[in-house]
């Protein structure tokens, strides 16, 4: 196990390097920044070059690379143009996304697995069948018409809740914004959990549980369930990362001040530090995310076992 | 967001669960009465392959008659678009702009004045190509990539596994915002091009899982014992029963990747004009959402059609392939 | 789009901070409430919160509310009058001699004097501190030491500024400027307190100022609260309690926040809402005339726009473009076709002249066909449009201005929109001269006068003459009129060389751009600037 999870995290270092380096580079090829800062007029040339300067622009890029790297190390993730530290920044946009991220996986476990289990257990029912359309519907509508017609309805036409969020953004107002948000991953992960567990019901260690004689609640939550997690589970992990850097529509939409809105506002003045810095982070919490539930098999499955 | 990412199956076969490994039963079972071996059995006698089991399955499910019908239609009107409208999609008169539906333009006008219905059918065409020539890129290119590091392992695979990693850690919306933001072609190739550049780790990723465990089957063995060449398990032995899940994967990744270009298109980095799409179409329609609904509501209720209809077709297609479920 | 948005204004724009609010007085009227607080629509500031770093609306705003300086530009009429200023005098349009009024502070206490506007203008001008906006002080005497073409500073402080009491400074610029004092209503001449220079960082955190609100909190990028300064000194003192700024990225979030009640004033309503105004709020909606045109500029630099008879190109486009259509459909007639190259808030005797263009600026699809093939027809025998995308309604006009040329000249693929992704990559595009065919241009004043819509836009190598046009006799006549010192006189040059703008087509002049707002119930007294901005101070709250 110890020796297994040294493996993974040695194994996270090119990856991070590598991730690193490709939205450096992605952000480099965007293009000079400068000019977007002199508003609907050229920069004098003296300005340009001591912006450039100060941003390290007028640099080779690997060495820029090199630079920004190694000043993260050391916890400096760089300025923004309007002057502000970056980690000022992911101090404030951090929080928001982390809120925003645990309401949509929350949605995702709660709904999308009773729905799953549900529906895997009473296969091909009318129950079935709406459930499947359901969440076939909720996966071909993109998610800005959803949300701006979630939004229209809920928080205009029938006033029931805050159509933008408040800078604070606590958690009740990220209830709609949660599951705009997670909708998609939802209908995943109901049909995934489905899959599995219409599987999973004939395997032998289920028909040995009921010929026990257990009561079906038991063997469903305890047996079937426990087993059918398994790429439930990996499917969440494996999202956390996306939700928090792929809000950026959703963010958008309910007005939130969070990951997806810097990083969105990043791109627009291709202000490389915040993006760099942003991603970065996302990076991290996607490797660590997986490692995590890589290691959460072996709780769910006892005969897997990490050497 | 419905990008392609979120597939089911990658984390069966991520992980070696499910029923992705159990593909090769039947196939065993042909190996053992290949051709090679004299005449074989006539017609009748035929080895039913998991192949034809599937078809016959398939042949009979209402579900897979009807969205391959849809899909049928889809490509028709995406190859001759004229055929079912007399009018241009460029053709667009402002002094009409939102107006309702009537007689001619039975779907309304848009914002600019356009005719809805002929622009959401020679929308088709545009949202058609995107997702079935993104989804052939991304397939060939993750197969042959994981196919091959699956089959050889060693220090490639571990490069290999690496660089899917990188790859799945930027978020695709974003890398999407960047890459595209720079690009001025308003062809559809820059947006297919990112698809692929983007895509193509995911089937990767399940080509390599199938082909681990196609190559641990009896009959792989068998064959290498007999002294078969690398390329050929890879091609005759290994690949037929790998494909089964690269092909479920496609094909709902498919309807995702239609959807993805509206979502780019909405965040203004998608294809541009004179292009005509379903994703420009209703981006440009959602800010109007209270006066012009009908705007929004066609091109966004033919991109969900042909979603689902790729999505329902794959999902048909898997169970069809997969025989845990018959 | 309001992070777009404000992208986008900056692009109109420049700088416009300026002058909100004019000399309210006036008491606080029946049931309004002078401590309520108002929530208000924003974007986030580009650029640290300094006045010579601020070049678009949004910094402008807050500026203008913290901020005053020696001259002010009166919300209604536009009219430079003075503020901090007690006289600027001069003999000869060149040498300066401004007194600061007595009894002014700012709000930490410490005493405006003319040391804080020198100060503040070295360090504006000053290569050193990256001032965005250091050309403002271009025509002072020493500029070119402090703030060099290329390689390092040879002085810290202009020569030709310098302070001679307390109260009074001297300026002196390199050449005749006779409208300079009228400049200095200008953001970027605003005073800066000692705090600024002592402690730079917590100054940019918590700006402080002179102007009738104080910074209470900001969270960048996010929400500022700006409350009454109770002791402000002049006579336009806040009527309300204070100011909540709210960032909002998309401004239809805005405006979707307003009628749910969740936000007071929103003042951009973006064009796919216009249509609901009516319905959504009645008579609290307000459009007024802004010192903004919408023109499409053309690459000047490639032989393809700058040829004989490709003026009639132009003209033929122009005349291609049904102006009062697109304004009254996507625009819902907040827009004004425009028949000049300058604004109506300018006034006739601020040089404005309704009907300039003429026939060229007339909807006319016969003469716009006859006009291109005489001009030897369309390069290539297409034209595109180039235009920033992080905008929303850009694209919409875009699409309406093509689809109208389109129409005009029966060709549906003779015009095509092309969108750039984001404002810094369409600058860039301007900058590195990669434009093809006319592009995107539109202008907002920065200070209201006739000078200022067409010497940065047409001057052979300005700043903001992006299109690269250059004409001599153009040129000359706004020398000419520079150097007058007749107001009357020099307004009649400036319009001759208009003249030769519309001649040579070297813009097509698109439309007036009207600045608009939308507000709540409780609020009432709502007034747009001619920059498009709120008069915060006078909003009354209920």
């Amino acid at each position: 196990m110890g020796r297994y999870v040294v493996r993974r995290l040695l194994q996270m270092i090119p990856v991070f390097i590598g991730a690193t380096l490709l939205i450096f580079l992605m952000v480099n090829v965007m293009g000079d920044p400068i000019a977007g800062l002199c508003g609907e007029r050229q920069c004098d040339p003296a300005t340009a070059a001591r912006l450039e300067q100060e941003f390290g622009l007028d640099e080779p890029v690997w060495q820029q690379y090199l630079t920004y790297m190694g000043n993260v190390f050391t916890g400096d993730f760089g300025t923004a143009f309007n002057g502000q530290e970056v980690t000022e920044l992911m101090a404030t946009a951090f929080p928001v996304t982390i809120r925003l991220t645990l309401i949509a996986i929350l949605f995702e476990i709660v709904i999308g697995v009773t729905l799953g289990v549900v529906t895997g257990l009473r296969r091909g029912s009318p129950v079935d069948t709406g459930v499947l359309l359901l969440t076939l519907v909720v996966i071909s509508v993109p998610t800005f018409v959803t949300g701006l017609l979630l939004q229209l309805l809920l928080g205009v036409k029938w006033g029931w809740i805050r159509p933008s969020v408040s800078s604070e953004a606590p958690f009740d107002e990220l209830i709609l914004p949660g599951l705009v948000l997670a909708s998609v991953s939802l209908a995943y992960v109901t049909r995934l959990t489905r899959t599995s567990i219409a599987e999973n019901r004939r395997s032998d260690y289920v028909r040995t549980a009921v010929a026990k004689g257990l009561p079906r609640h038991r063997v469903v939550v305890r047996h079937l369930l426990r087993n059918s997690l398994i790429p439930v589970v990996t499917f969440i992990g494996a999202d956390i990362g996306f939700l928090m850097g792929g809000a950026i529509v959703t963010e958008r939409i309910f007005n939130i001040h969070g990951v997806g809105y810097q990083l969105y506002q990043g791109i627009l003045r291709q202000n490389t530090q915040t993006v760099v810095g942003f991603v970065t982070v996302l990076v991290l919490v996607f490797l660590v995310a997986n490692l995590i539930v890589d290691l959460l098999y072996a709780v769910l499955d006892p005969r897997i076992r990490y050497a | 967001m419905p990008d392609g990412r979120h597939e089911p199956e990658q984390a069966i076969a991520g992980t070696g669960m499910g029923g992705t490994m159990d593909l090769g039963v039947d196939e065993a079972e042909a190996l053992e009465k290949r051709p090679g071996g004299g005449g074989g059995p006539g017609p009748e006698g035929k080895p039913r392959s998991l192949w034809s089991d599937a078809w016959r399955d398939l042949r009979r499910n209402p579900v897979f008659i009807v969205f391959a019908l849809v899909i049928l239609f889809l490509v028709f009107i995406s190859l001759w678009p004229s055929a079912i409208t007399s009018g241009s999609p460029l053709t667009c008169d402002l002094s009409r702009a939102q107006e309702g539906s009537r007689s001619g333009h039975p779907f309304g006008f848009d914002g600019q004045g356009c005719d809805v219905y002929t622009r959401t059918v020679y929308g088709a065409r545009t949202s058609v190509a995107v997702g079935v020539l993104a989804t052939l890129g991304v397939a060939v290119l993750g197969s042959v990539l994981g196919a091959l590091a699956g089959f050889f392992g060693g220090v490639g695979d571990s490069v290999l596994s690496r660089i899917t990693d990188v790859f799945f850690a930027i978020p695709v919306v974003l890398g999407g915002l960047v890459l595209l933001s720079v690009i001025t072609s308003n062809t559809v190739w820059p947006v297919i091009g990112f698809i692929v550049l983007l895509g193509w780790p995911q089937l990767s990723r399940i080509a390599r899982g199938s082909v681990i465990t196609a190559k641990q089957n009896d009959y792989v063995q068998a064959a290498r014992a007999l002294g078969a060449s690398n390329s050929r398990l890879l091609l005759r032995h290994i690949a037929p029963n790998a494909v089964a899940p690269v092909i479920v994967v496609a094909t709902i990744a498919l309807g995702t990747y239609i959807a993805l270009e509206a979502t780019l298109s909405y965040l203004g980095v998608g294809l541009k004009p004179p292009s005509v799409s379903w994703g420009i179409d209703i981006s440009a329609a959602s800010p109007y959402i209270r006066n012009a609904p009908h705007a929004l509501l066609w091109p966004s209720g033919a991109l969900a059609i042909t979603v689902l209809a790729f999505i329902m077709l794959g999902d048909a297609v898997r169970d069809a392939l997969d025989p845990k479920l018959r | 789009m309001r992070g777009a948005m404000h992208a986008g204004w900056a692009a109109c724009a420049m700088a416009v901070a300026l002058a909100a609010t004019g000399c309210g007085g006036g008491g606080d009227g029946g049931g309004s409430d002078s401590g309520a607080v108002l929530s208000a629509s924003w974007g986030d500031p580009q650029n640290p919160l300094e006045p010579s770093n601020t070049n678009e609306v949004q910094g402008g705003k807050v500026l203008d509310m913290i901020f005053r300086g020696l001259k002010r530009y009166d919300p209604e009429t536009g009219e430079a009058k003075d503020m901090l200023a007690e006289s600027i005098e001069t003999s000869d349009s060149q040498n300066f001699t401004v007194t600061v009024k007595d009894g002014w502070t700012f709000s930490n206490g410490e005493k405006v004097t003319a040391q804080s506007f020198v100060d503040a203008w070295n360090y504006g001008a000053s290569l050193r501190n990256n001032q965005r906006n250091a050309y403002f002080f271009g025509y002072i005497e020493g500029y070119d030491q402090v703030h060099p073409e290329e390689g390092d500073q040879t002085a810290d402080t202009m020569s030709g500024l310098k302070v001679t009491g307390e109260r009074t400074f001297t300026v002196k610029l390199t050449q005749k400027f006779s409208t300079f004092p009228d400049t200095l209503g200008y953001n970027a001449f605003a005073p800066l307190p000692r705090a600024f220079f002592d402690d730079h960082d917590a100054w940019v955190k918590k700006p402080v100022g002179n102007g009738p609100y104080l910074v209470d909190s900001y969270t960048r990028g996010s929400q500022m609260a700006l409350r009454k300064w109770d002791d402000y000194p002049g006579d336009d003192k806040a009527q309300n309690g204070g100011v909540d700024l709210k960032v909002y990225t998309d401004n239809n979030t805005a405006y979707t926040d307003l009628i749910a009640g969740n936000l007071d004033l929103v003042d951009d309503v973006p064009a796919a809402q216009l249509k609901n105004v009516q319905n959504d709020l009645g008579d609290r909606y307000l459009n007024s005339p802004a010192g903004i045109i919408q023109t499409l500029a053309f690459p000047f630099y490639d032989e393809n726009w700058n040829k004989p008879g490709s003026e009639k190109v132009r003209t033929g486009l122009s005349r291609a473009i049904d102006r009062k259509q697109i304004t009254d459909t996507i625009f819902q007639k907040t827009r004004t076709p425009a028949t000049d190259w300058t604004s109506p808030v300018l006034g006739e005797d601020g040089g404005y002249q309704a009907g300039l263009c003429g026939d060229a600026c007339e909807y006319d699809p016969d003469a716009a066909k006859k006009l291109i093939e005489e001009g030897g027809g369309l390069p290539g025998g297409k034209v595109t449009i180039t235009f920033n995308a992080d905008t929303g309604s850009h694209r919409e006009w875009v699409n309406a201005v093509c689809n109208s040329i389109n129409n005009a000249l029966d060709d549906e693929r003779a015009c095509t929109a092309n969108p750039v992704g984001t404002f810094a990559d369409f600058r860039n595009e301007i900058t590195d001269r990669n434009m093809t065919g006319p592009f995107r241009a539109g202008w907002q004043m920065d200070y209201p006068l006739i000078q200022n819509f067409l010497q940065p836009l047409y001057y052979t190598d300005a700043s903001s003459n992006d299109g690269k046009w250059s004409n001599q006799e153009f040129d000359d006549l706004v020398d000419r009129a520079n150097q007058e010192t007749d107001t009357a006189k020099a307004i009649d040059l400036f319009q001759q060389a208009e003249g030769v703008v519309r001649d040579n087509m070297a813009a097509i002049p698109l439309w007036y751009q009207n600045g608009s707002a939308g507000w709540s119930d409780r609020l009432s007294d709502v007034k747009l600037n001619p920059f498009s901005v709120p008069v915060y101070d006078q909003i009354k709250v209920s």
